[in-house]
This record gives structure tokens, C-alpha cells and sequence, in this order.
């Protein structure tokens, strides 16, 4: 899978760091725990920048080709930092054949950017999203942690218009 | 003494459409009326009707009702739980009967089901040990620990009949037995909870609905095989069966039922829960040990089977939630009554999750052997706006489709393969006219394209150029040429891949190919698309009868490709406007502009 390497500089509060590190320092001794090390800095940071990388891999002291080949290999892991509001929409078999296709057409459209991509502004950004398994609702998408269901796109701009302040 | 017990659906989709807001309404309501002692409110697993979501079940009554709003508790908490009368207009139709309701089993949505891995779904409340433990909970382990032999506990399972509910069918007793016959100081119970195929979501409705009977079966598994430790490996998309599934840990930690010397029996075992971060192939076995390892999620060549070298190099055993739902209950009531269910080669029951162009969007759990006619016609209710039955797509981007001439296939393992289909995990996605095979087929290689690890070629490039074949034929460029290398090639990335992934990628084109080659023709001789979905093939019309030459189309047009007419249709003013097919980029502005009027169409 393609991956957007963001080129946005990497800004870290030392808050930050002291909560990676002290989840390196947790789960050092085992190398088996790197995803989940990952998974939390990602939760810690919102993405993955190089720099984080840097720091899981002199940590845990595993290859950094190792954690920069487990970070492209995953879809969740984002190497791009994402919009204060993320836009995810379902692209699993039970919302495309109801239409997600032509929901997050319509977004991307009402947006002006592509999935994959965030706003200028940061405010929003978008992406396809696999299964998220409410498919009684298809067609779906999430903003953050917001549900819309059974989606048409004419739905869309008013969602929208929620967000934008 | 609780008088009445309110259910409401605590499963991914009704927690979508805002059951918790529900419940602290309901909870908030009912102490406003001072009825908290009378009147309990659980938060339940799914179940099984999410079309008609959020849930909620009043007993003792049984009243379901469907598709609740938080405005609309404060009714139902007066009107009902305080003065006992039925919210009538919440209620599910087909259960109304007059002046009372009648049973959930006796709606036609139950009535054929036979819930054994969903038993305890929408009954119980899943954060609660003791509901668990009320319901036959850790029976199944206490019986195997104390009562029975590992190789007695195989057998038992063996003759079951159970074959691998993860899609490939194998049977569980004797792939239980592999690992036990391998002496090791350490081995592995690990069960597969990465639910990747899209449409699918029983095993997450398992977790979230029931996750002690995954913990009590894999116990048991261990027990079996000689292993102390086991690892789920749960999709992170999966937030509120995670969040369960650790609960019910940390509470069988608390009871003793996992850990040190289980039940007296000196027997241990300890339980991990490892997350996944979105790649499919991690669904395959030796795949999701890689990734539990730490790594990038890539198939291992097999042999050696993870029966002899899994999990971190020692024996290791793999199954599926589904299939460990069902092992309580075959531990408790026997291999023989497991086996009296379904058809002789493929005994018990399947769940499927039926979505897509159907009414009941849901879970179903039938005994195997129900024909796709019962579970989309009587189960599912249907197909919706009178809409004809095109095919049913099985098993994701690794399985096929059934057409509908093939309805009346009772479905097994071996029905479903010997149609050129498979059983997969049992995703069941519904298509009518409305979608396009081709479309669906390409839809599904994008998938794999996209989730190919890229370790073997076969799968990385074969599928690529795959794709590409596909989409010169949804743009009208192919020849009939291209449809016989596209075969060609599917069956020769079939026979070479690394993986599952692989070897079953091409397995939607070669069914659609084999049920729905007309479709294709079409797409390669007419250059039409006969569901009018294949964006390069559509061409735009406007209706001249119906035109009143607004013109709003033509400003529309980003491609100046709409002019009008001299023709002037009876009873309007203005001339019509027509659409030039050599300028139309097909964009479908105009039809957006005509809203109105809807005088544009495509075919």
C-alpha cells in the first residue's frame, strides 16, 4: 500500500516525549511489543513522524528499517499528521454497493482534496476506510469519533457545515 | 427483585446510532421516577437485527422495540415501565398481535435461526462474569479440567464434526490433535479475531456480545494441546470488543478461571490480547503470528504447519472466534448433538452477516444446510424497493458469488466449493440489478491489490495486472481478447501464491466470469454497462418531453457539452436542451442540476 510521507517539520512537546518514553522504558525487553509501542505513540503524537520512529528504534533498540518496515506495512499507522476533524468513510463491501463511492465523491468534492489528503487549513482531512463492521448502517462514516449512517450525498454539505466554525 | 429487565444493544451498530445515549436517558429517566430498584437496565451484546437499531427488549413482556431515539425514552419510561402500557408505535411490527406481542423466535426473522455461537448475544450483559457463569459459563472448562483427558476433550470435539468457521473448513478436532502431538516446553492457543473481509462482523459481534466463551473455549483448547498461553489477535478497528474482551480477562483473573491451577486441576493459563493496525493478509495464520511476533505481517511458507513450528517457533494452535464459540457448548451437550445439526459433511450451524441490498440487515446464525433462498427471502425479508435479486457475494475478496438461479444450493462447506463459491467467514453481501459484476469484481481486486504484502509475485504483480484488465474493460477499451487472459491469468496467480491471499484474490472475477460473463460481453462488445454503474460506459441523456429549457444544465456543464435544441415539447415555453456525447465527460453536474425537474437521465 502507498503511503503520503508527510514533509510538515515534526513539532513534539516535551509532554510528549516523556509519555513515549516511558512507554519505551515499559516495553523494552520485549521486541514483540513493538507494534503495540507504535500503536500508542501513534495514539500519543496523532502520526507517526520520522522522528517518533527514530526514537521507538534507539529505544527498543530494534533496526529502524525494521520499525520503518512495520510502519508502511499497516494502514493504520499514518505517517501524516491528520485534520482536527478526520473524516473516515467505509469503503467495505456493505457500504460500497449501497454507494459510499459517490458519498466520499461528494466530499472530496465539497473539500477539494483527494483521500489520503487534509485541507489546508488542517481542519479537515479524509480517508477511505476499511470494514468498521456497522454495516446495518452502510453506507457509513466517521468524523472523529461522530457516527453518520445510512449516508446519502446530498447529506453531505450539512454534515459538513457542523464542523466548520 | 427486579420487576423488569430493559435490554438495549450495546453492539457496534446500535452504540453508532446512539444506544448509550439510550441508556443514560433511560437510567436517568427511570431514577427521576424513583423505579431503580423495580426496574434494571442491561446493556447487552448484538442482537442481530442492526437494520432495525438501536434495540431495546423489555421483559418480562418481551416487548422489542426498534429503532429508539433518546426522545423517545421519557415515553417509554412513563407510559411503560411506569404505568404498563406498550409503546405501540416503537414496536416492531411483525411483532404487534392485536393487543399483546408475540415472541421474538416466533418473528420471521428468528424463526428459522438457531443461535449456538450467538447464544448468549443480546442476553446477556458481556462485562458481567456473573451473567456468563449464570448461563452455563465455565461449565464446558470445569468438565474438561476435572472430568476429562486432553486426548478425551480432542475427541469429543473430533467427532463434533466442527470444521474451521474462519472460511477454509478444516476440521477443528483433528487439527487440535496436530498440535497435541507435538511435545514442546511451550506452546500456543491463538485465536484469530481479524476480521478483515468487509461485510463481516460476527466474530466482532462475538467479542462484544459474549467474550467469556472465547476465554473459556481457548482454555480449553490449551488444555487439550498442553499449552499455557494464548494471544486473540483483534482488529483495531475494533475499539468496543477490545475493550470487552480485556474486561472479561481481567474478571476470569479475579475468579481464578484464568491463571494459576484452574479449578484445582493444576492446569494454567494465561491470556494476551494483541491488536492488529489494518492489513488483511494478517488474517491469514501464519501471517497474524509474524504480526503478533512484532513484525511486518507476512505469510510464512507452510510446512512447517503452526502445528509443528507457530507462534514464536513452538507448536501453536489457530482458530477462529467463531469456531471457539461453539466448543462450550459441543464440551456440554456432546459431540452427538452437535452433529445431528446441520448436514452430514458441515455439522452445526453458521452465522452470517447479511448486508447490502437486503431489508434485515443483520446477523443470522442457521443450521448448515438452509438454502440462500431461506436466509435472504424468509430470514432476510427480502430485497427493498421491489428491487430484483441479482447475486449474493460469499466469502469477501477471497470468495464468489451465487447467482440466482443457484438460490436453492443448501449451503456447506462443500455445496458452496462445489459451485466454483466458498463459505468464507460468512460475509453475505446482497446485490440487485442496481450493481454491476464487473464492477463488484473490480471493487474487490482493488482490495486485494491493495492488501497484497508483496512478498510472492504471483500475488503482487498478478493482481495488478489484473486490475488493469478490469479497468480497460469498465472503460470499454477491452476485446474479448482481454476477457480470455484475464482468466488465464487468475488461475495460474490461483495456483502460484505464497498465501491464502493469493491463491484465493482472483476467486470474485473467475465467479463472476463463470456466472456473469454476459455482463462482461457487455461491457468488452456493446461498450454498455447494463446496471449503469461503470462510470467510463454511462452516457448522459435529457429527456425532451420532459425538458422546459431552464438551461441551468448547460451552465452546469464544466465541459460545454449541453446546447440547445430548436424542438419545444408540448405545454412548455422554452426550446429542450440535449447533451453531446463527444464533449460529456460524464460527470454527472447536469443531473445534479436538474434535480427539480429530473429530466436527466443515464443509461
Amino acid at each position: 500500500m502507498l503511503k503520503k510521507i508527510s514533509k510538515i517539520p515534526f513539532k513534539g512537546t516535551p509532554e510528549q516525549e516523556a509519555q513515549l518514553n516511558a512507554l519505551i522504558e515499559e516495553n523494552k525487553h520485549d521486541s514483540s511489543m513493538l507494534m503495540h509501542v507504535m500503536q500508542q505513540a501513534q495514539a500519543i503524537y496523532g502520526y507517526l513522524p520520522f522522528e517518533v520512529q527514530v526514537m521507538i528504534a534507539e529505544g527498543m533498540d530494534i533496526p529502524l528499517e525494521k520499525v520503518y518496515g512495520v510502519s508502511t506495512f499497516y494502514a493504520q499507522f499514518s505517517l501524516s499528521p491528520k485534520g482536527k476533524y478526520n473524516i473516515s468513510v467505509c469503503l467495505g463491501t456493505a457500504c460500497y454497493v449501497k454507494g459510499a463511492q459517490s458519498v466520499l465523491d461528494e466530499i472530496s468534492k465539497q473539500l477539494g482534496i483527494a483521500a489520503g489528503e487534509c485541507t489546508e487549513d488542517g481542519i479537515f482531512s479524509l480517508e477511505a476506510s476499511r470494514c468498521i463492521g456497522a454495516c446495518g448502517l452502510a453506507p457509513v462514516m466517521n468524523i472523529n469519533d461522530d457516527v453518520y449512517g445510512k449516508l446519502t450525498p446530498d447529506q453531505i454539505a450539512g454534515i459538513l457545515a457542523k464542523y466548520k466554525d | 427483585m427486579y420487576r423488569s429487565h430493559v435490554l438495549v444493544c450495546g453492539g457496534t451498530g446500535c452504540t453508532s446510532s446512539h444506544s448509550n445515549e439510550i441508556i443514560e436517558k433511560l437510567e436517568s429517566e427511570i431514577a427521576a421516577k424513583g423505579l431503580q430498584d423495580e426496574i434494571k437496565v442491561i446493556k447487552t451484546g448484538c442482537f442481530g437485527l442492526c437494520a432495525l437499531g438501536p434495540i431495546m427488549i423489555v421483559y418480562p413482556e418481551g416487548c422489542f422495540y426498534s429503532e429508539v431515539k433518546v426522545e423517545d425514552v421519557p415515553e417509554i419510561v412513563e407510559e411503560h415501565l411506569l404505568k404498563g402500557r406498550m409503546v405501540t408505535r416503537l414496536l416492531y411490527e411483525e411483532t404487534v398481535q392485536e393487543d399483546t406481542v408475540k415472541s421474538l423466535e416466533q418473528t420471521k426473522f428468528y424463526a428459522k435461526q438457531k443461535r449456538i455461537a450467538l447464544r448468549n448475544c443480546g442476553v446477556i450483559d458481556p462485562e458481567n462474569i456473573d451473567e456468563y457463569i449464570a448461563h452455563d459459563g465455565y461449565q464446558a472448562l470445569e468438565k474438561c479440567l476435572n472430568q476429562l483427558t486432553p486426548d478425551e476433550v480432542i475427541k469429543i470435539v473430533d467427532d463434533s464434526g466442527l470444521r474451521g468457521r474462519g472460511g477454509g473448513g478444516f476440521r477443528t478436532g483433528l487439527k487440535w490433535s496436530f498440535a497435541a502431538k507435538n511435545a514442546a516446553d511451550q506452546k500456543y492457543v491463538v485465536c484469530n479475531a481479524d476480521e478483515g473481509d468487509p461485510g463481516a462482523f460476527m466474530d466482532r459481534s462475538i467479542l462484544e456480545g459474549d467474550p467469556h466463551c472465547i476465554i473459556e473455549a481457548m482454555a480449553i483448547c490449551g488444555y487439550a494441546i498442553g499449552a499455557t498461553e494464548g494471544y486473540v489477535y483483534v482488529r483495531a478497528e475494533y475499539p468496543i470488543a477490545v475493550k470487552r474482551l480485556q474486561l472479561a480477562i481481567d474478571q476470569a483473573k479475579e475468579y481464578g478461571l484464568l491463571g494459576k491451577n484452574i479449578f484445582d486441576s493444576g492446569f494454567d493459563f494465561d491470556l494476551h490480547i494483541r491488536l492488529g493496525a489494518g492489513a488483511f493478509v494478517c488474517g491469514e495464520e501464519t501471517a497474524l503470528m509474524t504480526s503478533i511476533e512484532g513484525n511486518r505481517g507476512e505469510p510464512r511458507p507452510r510446512p512447517p504447519f503452526p502445528a509443528v513450528k507457530g507462534l514464536f517457533g513452538k507448536p501453536t494452535n489457530n482458530n477462529n472466534v467463531e469456531t471457539y464459540a461453539n466448543i462450550p457448548q459441543i464440551i456440554l451437550n456432546g459431540a452427538e448433538w452437535f452433529a445431528s445439526m446441520g448436514t452430514e459433511k458441515s455439522t452445526g450451524t453458521k452465522v452470517f452477516a447479511l448486508g447490502g441490498k437486503i431489508t434485515n440487515t443483520g446477523l443470522v446464525e442457521v443450521p448448515m444446510g438452509t438454502t440462500l433462498r431461506e436466509v435472504i427471502e424468509d430470514i432476510g425479508g427480502g430485497i427493498p424497493n421491489g428491487k430484483k435479486f441479482k447475486a449474493a457475494q460469499t466469502g469477501g475478496p477471497s470468495g464468489g458469488c451465487i447467482p440466482a438461479h443457484l438460490m436453492d444450493t443448501a449451503i456447506d462447506f462443500d455445496n458452496l466449493t462445489a459451485i466454483g463459491c466458498m463459505m468464507g467467514s460468512g460475509g453475505l453481501i446482497v446485490m440487485d440489478e442496481d450493481n454491476c459484476m464487473v464492477d463488484i469484481a473490480k471493487f474487490f481486486l482493488d482490495f486485494t491489490v491493495d492488501e497484497s504484502c508483496g512478498k510472492c509475485s504471483p500475488c503482487r504483480i498478478g493482481t495488478k495486472r489484473m486490475m488493469e484488465m478490469l479497468e480497460k474493460i469498465t472503460e470499454g477499451k477491452a476485446t474479448l481478447e482481454d476477457l480470455d487472459k484475464l482468466e488465464e491469468l487468475a488461475l495460474y496467480i490461483k495456483q502460484n501464491s505464497l498465501c491464502g491471499l493469493g491463491q484465493t484474490a482472483p476467486n470474485p472475477v473467475l465467479a463472476t466470469l463463470k456466472f456473469f460473463r454476459h455482463e462482461y460481453e457487455a461491457h468488452v462488445v456493446d461498450k454498455v454497462c447494463p446496471a449503469g454503474v461503470c462510470k467510463g460506459l454511462v452516457r448522459y441523456y435529457i429527456d425532451a418531453e420532459k425538458c422546459i429549457g431552464c438551461g441551468m444544465c448547460a451552465r452546469a456543464c464544466p465541459a460545454d457539452a449541453i446546447a440547445r435544441t430548436d424542438y419545444i415539447a408540448p405545454g412548455h415555453k422554452l426550446a429542450s436542451f440535449a447533451i453531446n456525447p463527444e464533449k460529456c465527460v460524464k460527470c454527472g453536474a447536469c443531473m445534479d442540476s436538474c434535480k427539480k425537474i429530473q429530466a436527466i437521465y443515464k443509461k
